[in-house]
C-alpha cells in the first residue's frame, strides 16, 4: 500500500512538477511556511516568558497572603470608627487552628532603623523573623546563614543583612560575617548577607533579626506587625484570606462588613493573574498559529487546484498512456502532503533560527526578559502530524478534481 | 483482431441529442493499415475515442483481440489501454517537463516497470526511431517531427497490439509528414495494426484501406494500392 513513498520514481514525478513551476511551487508554500513559523516563534516566546516569571516567583511561595491591621471604618460593639487594629500572637495561633489549608502562619515585625558602623550609617527596614521566613521567601544567601531556632531561643542579637545594606556599611570585599553593626544603638553582629533580587512580592525588608530580640528590645509583647500566612496546595488562598479576615474581625470586635480594618496583599491572586496571562497568551498563539497553518494549507489546496486545471490535458495524456485514476489521485496527494510538509519542515527550521535570535537578544543574564525560549518536541511532533492529516484532506480535493473530467475531455484539441 | 458491430453514440447537446454514429460494422485484421476518413462531424474522432477505450459507445459490441470492451471501470480501461493501445496525437501530447527518454517510458511506469528496465527499452525504442542521442533533450528543444517521432517511440514503447493514430500528420509540414508516414509504413511492415483518423487523401493513401465516414455511417471501404512514402523523402 505504502510502498509507492518508497519508490523513487514516486518523488521523481513530485519533483518534476513541482520544478516546472518553482515560483509558484514556492508561493504556495509560503502560508503554511509562514504558519508554522509564528506558531513556532509564538509558543517558544511564551514559554520563554513563562520560564522567566517562573523563575522569579520560584523561590516565593506563590500561594500565601499578606494580612496587617489598619483603622476600623464601622463602629462595633461600643468601639467607635477610626479605632486602630492590633494584631497579636494570639490571633496568629488562632488563625492557624481554625482556618481550613493553613500551611504555615507566620508573624512579624518591622521597623525602620538608623544603622552604623564605624564612620557609616543609613536608614534600613528591620524586620523580626522566625526562620521560616527563608522558607516561603526564599533567601538568596551570598555569605553566611539566615536566623535560626538557636537564636530565636536565646534571643541573639544577630542580623541577617541585604547585599544593599552591605555595600552601604561596608568595604568592597570586606568580609562582613562576624562583625557588628549598630542598629538603634544597640550592636548586632552579622550572620549572613543576602541578595534581594529583582522582584519584590509584598514588603521587603533590609534586615532580619530574630523575632524573639525584636520582641525584647522593642517591648513587643503580644503584639505583631503582619501576619504572612500560606496555603498548602489544593486550597483556595483568596478563601483563606476570606475566613482569616472573619477570624480576625470576630476576635478584634470589629464589624464583619469592615472592609478597611485589615489590610492585605494577596500574592496567590497576583500570581493567577501572570498564571492566567500566561495560558491566555499560549492559548491565542495556538490559535492564531493554526488559523494560520489552515489558511496556508487551503493556500495550498486552491493553487493545487489551479495547477491541476491547467495539468487537464497532461492528466489526460497520462490516462490515455494507462494511468489509473487512483494512480493519478494519488500522485497529486503526495504532492500536496509533500509541499505542505517540505514548508512545515523550513517553518520549524526557521521559527527554531526565530528563538535563537530571540534568546541572544532578550535571553541572556539573570533578568532575562525569555528564559530558555524553545518549544517541545512534541509540539513539533504533533504540528507535523497536524500537516500530514490538512495537507491530505486538502489534496484530495484537486485529486478527485483531476479525475472527475474524463480522458477524453481532458485529450480534446483546444 | 478487432471487430465492432452495430456500434451507437450520440452526445447530449442542451435538451436534444446529436446521434454521432448510427451503426458501425467494421472488422480489421491483424497487420492492416486503415485510414479513416472523412469530413468534420462525420463521427471519425468519435469511434476512433472508442475504439481507444477512451469513449464509451451507448449500443453495439466492441471486440478487441477476443476480448470484449464493454463497461469497462476506468481502472480496467486505463488497464487495457496501457496493454493493447499505442496513441499518436496531432499536437504530439509529449509532457513538456519530462525529457524524451521519459516521455517514452511513461507507458511503463504505468505498468510498475522498474526503473533501470523501462529507460533501457525507452532507449531502445527511441533508437528505433533514430533519437537516441536527443534523448535527455525537453520537448521544446525538439522539431515537431522530433516530437512526433517521440509519440510513436512512446506509443511502441509497451508494444501494443493496436497503434491508434489521430491526425498524426496534421500539425507537420509536408516533407515532415512523408518522413512519419515512412516511419509507420515501416512500423506495419513489421506487422503492427494501425489506425488513424486523416482528412488527408494523399496521407490516406499511404494505408492499405481506407474507410470514409458521413454522417456516422460507413460510406466507402476500399482497400488500396499503398503509396510508399519514402519516394518523396
Amino acid at each position: 500500500m505504502f510502498r509507492f513513498l518508497f519508490d523513487r520514481d514516486t518523488w521523481q514525478e513530485v519533483l518534476d512538477s513541482l520544478n516546472k513551476n518553482k515560483l509558484r511551487s514556492v508561493l504556495t508554500m509560503v502560508g503554511v511556511w509562514w504558519g508554522i513559523l509564528l506558531l513556532i516563534g509564538l509558543l517558544g516566546s511564551a514559554r520563554g516568558l513563562e520560564n522567566s516569571f517562573n523563575r522569579l516567583f520560584g523561590d516565593f511561595a506563590t500561594n500565601s497572603v499578606f494580612i496587617w491591621g489598619q483603622k476600623t471604618s464601622n463602629p462595633f460593639k461600643g468601639f467607635q470608627e477610626g479605632k486602630s487594629v492590633q494584631l497579636s500572637l494570639t490571633d496568629a495561633k488562632k488563625i492557624e487552628e481554625n482556618i481550613d489549608g493553613i500551611e504555615f502562619v507566620l508573624p512579624r515585625n518591622q521597623k525602620q532603623v538608623a544603622a552604623t558602623r564605624n564612620f557609616q550609617t543609613g536608614s534600613f527596614s528591620m524586620a523580626g523573623d522566625y526562620p521560616l521566613l527563608d522558607k516561603l521567601q526564599k533567601k538568596d544567601l551570598l555569605n553566611g546563614r539566615f536566623i535560626n531556632e538557636n537564636d530565636i531561643k536565646d534571643n541573639k542579637k544577630v542580623v541577617a543583612i541585604s547585599d544593599d545594606v552591605y555595600k552601604q556599611l561596608f568595604e568592597k570585599d570586606e568580609n562582613a560575617i562576624g562583625e557588628y553593626v549598630e542598629l538603634n544603638g544597640i550592636n548586632f553582629k552579622v550572620i549572613g548577607v543576602f541578595d534581594v533580587g529583582d522582584i519584590r512580592m509584598g514588603p521587603t525588608q533590609d534586615m532580619h533579626i530574630p523575632f524573639t530580640t525584636y520582641q525584647q528590645i522593642y517591648n513587643q509583647g503580644d503584639r505583631i506587625g503582619w501576619l504572612m500566612i500560606t496555603g498548602k496546595s489544593g486550597f483556595n488562598i483568596k478563601q483563606i484570606e476570606l475566613d482569616t479576615k472573619l477570624l480576625l474581625k470576630n476576635l478584634n470586635s470589629i464589624h464583619p462588613d469592615d472592609n478597611r480594618a485589615f489590610g492585605s496583599f494577596n500574592l496567590g491572586k497576583e500570581f493567577a493573574k501572570f498564571t492566567g496571562f500566561l495560558t491566555g497568551m499560549q492559548f491565542l498563539t495556538w490559535f492564531v498559529g493554526i488559523a494560520t497553518l489552515i489558511a496556508g494549507v487551503f493556500a495550498i489546496g486552491n493553487i493545487l487546484l489551479i495547477t491541476v486545471r491547467e495539468r487537464t490535458k497532461e492528466i489526460g495524456v497520462r490516462r490515455a498512456l494507462g494511468a489509473t485514476p487512483f494512480e493519478i489521485k494519488r500522485q497529486i496527494v503526495v504532492e500536496a502532503v509533500f509541499i505542505t510538509l517540505i514548508a512545515g519542515i523550513l517553518g520549524i527550521i526557521s521559527g527554531g533560527w526565530i528563538l535563537i535570535l530571540l534568546d541572544h537578544l532578550f535571553g541572556q543574564g539573570e533578568d532575562a526578559a525569555l528564559v530558555n525560549a524553545s518549544v517541545s518536541i512534541a509540539v513539533v511532533f504533533i504540528a507535523l502530524v497536524i500537516l500530514v492529516i490538512l495537507g491530505t484532506l486538502i489534496g484530495l480535493i484537486p485529486a478527485f478534481k483531476a479525475t472527475s473530467i474524463k480522458p477524453i475531455e481532458a485529450l480534446r484539441e483546444e | 483482431m478487432l471487430q465492432i458491430h452495430e456500434l451507437h453514440k450520440s452526445y447530449p447537446i442542451g435538451d436534444s441529442s446529436l446521434h454521432v454514429l448510427k451503426g458501425i460494422d467494421l472488422s480489421v485484421e491483424e497487420g492492416e493499415m486503415v485510414a479513416i476518413m472523412g469530413s468534420s462531424g462525420s463521427g471519425k474522432s468519435t469511434l476512433l475515442n472508442i475504439i481507444g477505450m477512451l469513449d464509451e459507445a451507448d449500443s453495439g459490441d466492441y471486440i478487441l483481440d477476443g476480448l470484449t470492451i464493454k463497461d469497462l471501470t476506468e481502472k480496467k480501461a486505463a488497464v487495457y489501454r496501457n496493454k493493447f493501445l499505442g496513441f499518436i496525437f496531432q499536437s504530439f501530447n509529449l509532457i513538456n517537463y519530462k525529457t524524451a527518454l521519459e516521455n517514452v517510458a511513461l507507458p511503463l511506469y504505468y505498468q510498475g516497470m522498474k526503473r533501470k528496465e523501462r529507460l533501457e527499452l525507452a532507449l531502445f525504442h527511441l533508437e528505433k526511431v533514430g533519437l537516441a542521442e536527443w534523448s535527455h533533450h525537453l520537448p521544446k528543444e525538439l522539431s515537431g517531427g522530433q516530437k512526433q517521432r517521440v509519440a510513436i517511440a512512446r506509443a511502441l514503447a509497451a508494444n501494443p497490439k493496436l497503434l491508434l493514430a489521430d491526425e498524426p500528420t496534421g500539425a507537420l509540414d509536408t516533407k515532415t509528414s512523408h518522413e512519419i508516414m515512412a516511419f509507420i509504413q515501416q512500423l506495419n511492415d513489421e506487422g503492427k495494426t494501425i489506425l488513424m483518423v486523416t482528412h488527408e487523401e494523399d496521407i490516406a493513401n499511404m494505408c492499405k484501406r481506407i474507410i470514409r465516414l458521413r454522417d456516422g455511417v460507413i460510406m466507402e471501404d476500399t482497400k488500396v494500392n499503398q503509396v510508399r512514402a519514402e519516394q518523396y523523402v
